[in-house]
């Protein structure tokens, strides 16, 4: 009876150990990392290593072993890694002030390399990202700033993709692309100059439309002036003698009746009006 | 027993999968290897922990909004303005692997493009284009294919739907400045109306004169000298009825005019009103 309790336990010890052999040298390498098996240091293989034309199913994850306790497994992203700038100041070769804002994206594709020169994937990005922002300020600032805020900026961003691939290549990263985000104008000066230009802008255009719309209110008015000119012309030309008195009579009628009564006249009894009054003639 | 139970109860639970309409799923084993992608309806994989099973809707089109909140968000014009600008993206999965395996944070990859692009479309177009929305459009499917062009190169299996411009505004703090150019165009076209209206009235009034000229003249023709006697004659009268007349006599008797009289006069009713 306790032999047969001391067998299983041996054989309850003994399944248990192997249990736990087994999960020890399991490793699950899921579809998005790569995994490095370090042996005493020395990195020795890579499971789900990444290649551009293998598909997915097929590329080394899933269940992978490793000898327990001697060999430890790094995971390593696989996928597609975002590099975020911070903003930065960029000096244009016109001394001129840009704000401005990029990112990189890229992939690990030697994680052996990665291991070994930078440990993880967070060291990587702190080796990169001071890299990405000197690139990004010297490429940019040998540029005029009308050319930095307008979006070809040229050779600039194959320049600094360059320079950061090269770079990051000794890390075993690849970079992808390096884009521009944002490149704005600096808070204070810079902004306030832009702002108080448009504003003027804005003021001559104003000024501008009032001013034509006064010019062509004048033209219209004068048209019309012109056009009645002609009008009178025509009906009056035909006899300007006759005008002459008509519009004298017109005349004394608007005078002297307007301001009623408040007229006096001196008249001479030799006048025309009393010739007949006078019984001469 | 009791273990055979609830060991078949898993089995059912884990293994059957109801994908709704418009979803996908990818199957992996125990969490790691690819195994296939599945389509909406019931599906069975085998259970939990061996095959595990990942459900993403695919075919519903997300929209995410730039700036989410409502805060100015400046963006550079080709003639170095500044225009105040907010739009949004939509867009779907349409390849599910891709878009779980190829990059580390598709959504914030996607937001990031798509501030590129359209910074970039933006700084091609002068301002005016941009605010008048003539420019807007252009900008949007040039976003768009930007967008797209640089989804695809990542292989991140995103299909951008569309690029909607919510709002493009002059930046708050030149707004007054902006809103004076409307106002000067009103103005303008007010002083175009006044101006046709007094040229209107112009014309009438010299039509108005040229024939009541002409009618006259028509009469004065017929018989010249009566015709202007009478008009004489009716004017003087009409005049000199509602004036102060003084009649001096010609020759030889200094006249005696009663000046300071008749100033009186003139000012005892000066407050009389002039057109009756």
């Amino acid at each position: 009876m306790n032999a047969l309790m001391q067998n299983y336990k041996a054989l309850a010890i003994g399944g248990v150990a192997v249990v736990v052999a087994l999960l020890a040298s399991v490793v699950i390498v899921p579809e998005t990392h790569q995994a490095v098996v370090i042996r005493t240091g020395q990195p020795d293989r890579v499971f789900n290593m990444f290649r551009p034309d293998a598909p997915y199913g097929q590329t080394g994850a899933g269940i992978n072993w490793r000898i327990p306790f001697v060999e430890q497994v790094r995971l390593i992203d696989r996928r597609v890694l975002d590099l975020d700038m911070e903003r930065t100041q960029v000096l244009s070769n016109d001394q001129q002030r840009l704000q401005v804002d990029a990112y990189a994206r890229y992939r690990i594709i030697d994680p052996v390399r990665l291991v070994e020169r930078a440990g993880d994937e967070r060291q990587l990005e702190s080796q990169l990202l001071p890299i990405l922002t000197s690139v990004v300020r010297q490429e940019l600032g040998r540029r005029p700033f009308t050319s930095l805020i307008s979006a070809e900026r040229g050779t600039a961003m194959a320049n600094i993709t360059k320079t950061l691939d090269a770079q990051a290549r000794n890390y075993g990263a690849q970079v992808l692309d390096v884009r521009i985000k944002a490149a704005d104008l600096p808070e204070g000066r810079p902004l306030d100059a832009a702002f108080t230009r448009m504003e003027t802008d804005r003021q001559e255009e104003a000024a501008t439309i009032r001013a034509a719309g006064q010019r062509d209110a004048q033209i219209i008015q004068a048209e019309a002036s012109a056009e009645a000119a002609s009008i009178y012309a025509d009906a009056y030309g035909k006899d300007p003698e006759f005008y002459d008195f008509y519009r004298a009579m017109q005349s004394y009628r608007q005078t002297f009746l307007a301001g009623e009564g408040q007229s006096s006249m001196v008249l001479s009894d030799d006048s025309e009006y009393f010739r007949q009054f006078r019984g001469k003639k | 027993m009791i273990l055979g139970a609830v060991a078949l109860i898993w089995v059912a639970v884990t293994s059957v999968h109801f994908i709704q309409p418009g979803e996908q799923a990818v199957v992996t084993w125990l969490g790691g290897k690819y195994s296939r992608t599945i389509d909406s309806g019931t599906r069975f994989t085998a259970p939990w922990p061996i095959e595990m099973v990942e459900k993403e809707n695919v075919t519903q089109i997300r929209s995410e909004a730039i700036p989410g909140t409502n805060t100015e968000k400046l963006i550079l014009t080709a003639d170095q303005n500044l225009v105040d600008l907010s739009y949004l993206i939509r867009w779907n999965i349409s390849d599910l692997t891709l878009y779980k395996y190829q990059l580390s944070d598709p959504r914030n990859a996607l937001l990031e493009i798509g501030e590129a692009a359209m910074r970039a479309a933006v700084a091609r177009k002068k301002l005016d284009q941009v605010l008048t929305g003539e420019g807007r459009a252009e900008i949007e499917q040039d976003v768009r294919e930007r967008m797209q062009a640089r989804l695809d190169a990542y292989r991140s299996g995103i299909t951008v739907q569309g690029i909607e411009i919510n709002k493009t505004d002059p930046p708050a703090r030149v707004e007054e400045a902006f809103k004076d150019v409307s106002s000067a165009q009103q103005d303008a076209d007010a002083a175009i109306n006044r101006a046709r209206a007094v040229a209107q009235q112009l014309l009438a009034r010299a039509q108005g004169d040229a024939s009541e000229f002409n009618n006259i003249y028509e009469e004065y023709k017929l018989a010249p000298e009566v015709t202007r006697r009478r008009l004489y004659y009716e004017t003087m009268e009409s005049i000199l009825s509602k004036t102060d007349k003084t009649i001096v006599e010609s020759g030889n008797v200094m006249p005696y005019l009663p000046l300071p009289e008749m100033k009186r006069r003139s000012q005892a009713q000066p407050a009389r009103p002039q057109g009756e």
